[in-house]
């Protein structure tokens, strides 16, 4: 069996005595995008930040190309090339465009991401570069969200609800650098309330719902699935 | 007009003494969310272990430096032995400040007895600098261009190195920071063994002026934590304008209204908590 770029294996998560997730289970294979899909409160932002080290699994296995990282601090997570883009985007608003990406740098033996890399696929932010984050818009402090996770040279790139908050033409926008990433060979999750966005870049769709996963299979297998869409996504 | 000038330059150089005892304070607070009650500990410590060097033949200078090495050891020992077994525990952080300040306050009387121990100025700056007709006192201007010199270098340190960035990132969001990978432990250690040297250097300087005494670590920790609710935790440039503030109301406060010192110092500091919590200057709430 080819080495999975992210397997994550019956993960039970808590908040304290909240049990949040129940068993959560996906495969990422190299070079693909898996969508992560749910309604709000499904468990999707959860399921992030426990493979960012951020909420540790009480149950369950995480493992980048075969090592278990469950467990391990987000640091030493970030360092093995597991790289976020959270939501929210939570750039660090008291630091400059450069010194956000500056302080996420990681040297990487097949890394190529370096600041003049993310400075060309996001010329918007070279012309910023002194300027703080916090004083962005919205949009542009998204490209930043991912131009600092590209500075880990990630190995997997987790992305979560990129689109969320963003004017249309930039969701646009957001989804045809998602594509030239995915291009590249990164390996992507890409969590989305936006389902149009997400089928039209995704490879395979996991669909979790309070917390389990209720549906996982091909981008164009959900597409036709009208009955899954209604039960889990649909809003009626 | 000479009880003004004179009490304006005490104000001033008592500022820059308070921005060396609360920098570092402020730093370690606004980045580890706790502030070190044992601070005040730190720069009593500091105070003794200059007087010991002075009173053993040591130099002035030499006193000074080796106070801020002696407890900026303390403070890394007590952050990787004591503090980093408590990460995440806030509370329990806090009280083990509190309690390494009661040890400290202890171990200083048991070993320097109850009696103040005195630190001369340094020979040559001890006559008076005259311009203009006034009279200066060389040491306290002295002290104040050695806060100055420090502020630099720490504004250069947080705002133009990488190191400061990760800094100020942890401050602004620890666990996004952890995130990206800043390995913020070995920030913490840095941080406060910053904190610890610029205390310890601070006792000693500050020595000449306000003595070594059991109890000097009790008059100069509410100094500190008013310097950092007004200018707000984590901030270089708060830590910088409080301690002025906080020198100023200090000092005229006791020469005019000796009664009132206290009301003045703390209503600021009662004001800034219910109007702005953050702070004049910071992001992370105390």
């Amino acid at each position: 069996m080819a080495t999975e770029a992210l397997s994550v294996s019956a993960i039970d998560t808590y908040y304290g005595d909240s049990h949040v997730l129940h068993g959560v289970g996906f495969a990422l294979r190299p070079g693909r995008l898996l969508g992560l899909l749910g309604r709000n409160g499904a468990g999707k932002t959860t399921c992030m930040a426990t493979i960012m080290g951020f909420l540790r699994p009480r149950r369950g296995a995480i493992t980048l190309f075969g090592d278990e990282v469950a467990g391990l601090a987000p640091e030493a997570i970030a360092k093995r090339g597991i790289c976020l883009v959270p939501q929210g985007r939570r750039v660090f608003r008291s630091l400059s465009v450069r010194e956000n990406l500056d302080v996420a740098r990681q040297a990487r033996a097949q890394g190529t991401w370096t600041l003049e890399r993310v400075f060309s696929l996001f010329p918007r932010l070279k012309e910023r570069h002194i300027q703080l984050a916090g004083s962005l818009s919205g949009g542009e402090q998204q490209m930043l969200a991912i131009g600092r996770a590209l500075m880990g040279n990630p190995r997997v790139l987790l992305m979560d609800e990129p689109s969320e908050g963003l004017a249309p033409q930039i969701v646009h926008e957001v989804g045809r650098t998602i594509a030239q990433l995915k291009a590249e060979g990164l390996s992507i999750v890409l969590v989305e309330q936006n389902i149009k966005l997400t089928l039209d870049l995704a490879d395979d769709v996991v669909i979790v719902n309070t917390g389990a996963v209720v549906f996982s299979g091909t981008a164009a297998e959900t597409r036709t699935n009208d009955r899954v869409i209604a039960q889990h996504l649909g809003v009626f | 007009m000479q009880f003004w000038i004179i009490q304006t330059l005490n104000s001033i150089a008592f500022g820059g003494l308070l921005f060396l005892l609360s920098s570092g304070f402020s730093l370690a607070f606004g980045l580890m969310r706790i502030p070190n009650l044992a601070h005040g500990g730190f720069f009593m410590l500091g105070a003794y272990l200059g007087a010991t060097i002075v009173y053993y033949g040591g130099h002035f200078w030499i006193a000074v430096l080796g106070a801020g090495l002696g407890v900026g050891l303390v403070g890394i020992a007590f952050e990787r032995l004591i503090l980093r077994r408590l990460a995440g525990n806030v509370q329990g952080q806090v009280l083990v400040t509190l309690g390494v300040s009661f040890i400290i306050a202890d171990l200083c009387l048991l070993i320097w007895t109850g009696d103040p121990w005195t630190v001369p100025a340094p020979a040559e700056l001890r006559p008076p600098l005259r311009v203009a007709g006034f009279a200066f006192p060389t040491f306290r201007l002295v002290v104040l261009a050695i806060a100055l010199v420090t502020a630099v270098a720490l504004y250069l340190l947080m705002d133009r190195t990488r190191l400061g960035a990760m800094i100020r990132a942890g401050v602004d969001d620890m666990e996004m920071a952890r995130g990206v990978g800043i390995p913020v432990s070995l920030l913490f250690t840095v941080v406060f063994a910053l904190g610890a040297v610029l205390a310890g250097l601070g006792g000693t300087l500050g020595a000449p002026m306000l003595n070594a005494y059991p109890g000097l670590d009790t008059d100069m920790l509410p100094l500190a934590l008013i310097v950092v609710i007004l200018g707000g935790a984590g901030s270089l440039l708060g830590a910088f304008v409080g301690s002025f503030v906080v020198g100023f109301l200090y000092n005229f406060g006791i020469a005019l209204f000796p009664d009132l010192a206290y009301f003045i110092l703390f209503l600021p500091m009662v004001l800034v908590l219910v109007f702005r919590p953050q702070g004049l200057f910071g992001r992370v709430q105390t």
